[in-house]
């Protein structure tokens, strides 16, 4: 809004294009992508710091090719890259991501 | 263990005390520090899981309609359908401090752009009821979904503050501590070496003044 102090931020969900489309109809920004190239492309521009995405969900697929560039947010605020399954269901990935975290934090895996 | 060169004087002896009570504090307080923060972290870590795996299940299920109904429709006509969403989500970040760490708190209201109760921004009559299903599914998951990305990130955020004050704490405790007593024993050794030798050799000196005047043995 013009002249609002407080800034609004946004959500947005990358994926291929049959996992995105149902998130637009709850009105959220979507990106289909299709593959990791573009996805790079589109990711380092809705990264940028005045696009004010707070969210952005990735689809578990893109993340493999995409370590590099989500890294660099993990230790940022904002924005949270969160990984979700596509359609052909989860493949575990964010777990292992979890489970990397716990490591790194406590240095020993207490999920077992 | 090799010690930095320090000059054994009284002044750095002082300095180096008070540094030691500083640092013997601030490695008690890291220490606490850390400990809350794996409480808390451990406690996040736990509520990530179960909301992961619901929203897994979640999405495969939406995931699953939607794929059934994608079958059923035309790309053309289901793409159509979704183009223009009735409904919009406003979607504010304030942030709460964790034990020093700033971690986002979403808030978010669904807003539907006309006073329907439906969410489905298309008619009834071109789409199948597959499609209807995938959404009400989708907007059923979503909210966990917000719930999961304010948990991640915070939990993102907390693993790299208990990694920095793990090192702290580690490099207080081995390292500036032990390296501080050890510069301290030296100094206090090396000056107590001085006295000494100062003691002898004014009672040396006293002996060969006294025997210069003559009143050696």
């Amino acid at each position: 809004m013009k002249g609002c102090v407080s800034v609004m931020y946004k959500i947005a969900v990358m994926g291929g294009g049959d996992t995105v489309i149902g998130f637009k109809a709850l009105g959220l920004d979507t990106f289909p992508v299709s593959d990791a190239n573009e996805a790079r492309a589109v990711f380092a521009k809705i990264t940028a710091p005045e696009e004010n995405y707070a969210v952005i969900y990735l689809e578990e697929r893109l993340s493999l090719e995409m370590a590099n560039e989500i890294s660099r947010f993990t230790n940022k605020v904002y924005p949270a890259i969160i990984l979700i399954p596509g359609r052909d269901g989860s493949q575990g990935l964010s777990l292992t991501a979890l489970q990397d975290a716990v490591i790194r934090a406590i240095g020993t895996d207490i999920l077992g | 263990m090799a010690t930095k060169t320090v000059s054994p004087t009284r002044m750095e002896l002082t300095r180096l005390k008070t540094r030691l009570v500083t640092a013997t504090r601030g490695h008690k307080l890291l220490k606490d520090k850390r400990d809350e923060l794996m409480r808390q972290f451990i406690e996040i870590v736990r509520r990530n899981r179960e909301l992961r795996m619901r929203v897994d299940e979640g999405l495969s299920v939406a995931n699953r309609a939607l794929a059934v109904s994608s079958a059923i429709m035309s790309p053309d006509v289901l793409e159509q359908s979704l183009l223009y969403p009735r409904q919009r989500v406003e979607f504010d970040m304030t942030f709460r401090n964790v034990m020093s760490v700033n971690v986002p708190v979403y808030n978010f209201k669904t807003e539907l752009e006309d006073d329907t109760s439906s969410i489905f921004p298309y008619g009834l009559a071109q789409t199948s009821g597959e499609l209807d299903d995938a959404l009400t599914a989708l907007a059923a998951v979503f909210r966990d979904m917000l719930d999961l990305a304010q948990i991640e990130k915070t939990m993102q955020l907390l693993a790299d503050e208990i990694e920095r004050t793990r090192r702290r704490v580690n490099a207080l405790e081995y390292v500036m501590i032990p390296e501080m007593q050890e510069s301290i024993r030296y100094i206090t050794m090396k000056l107590e070496e001085n006295d000494r030798s100062t003691k002898v050799r004014l009672m040396k000196v006293k002996d060969m003044v006294l025997e210069a005047a003559g009143y050696g043995k």
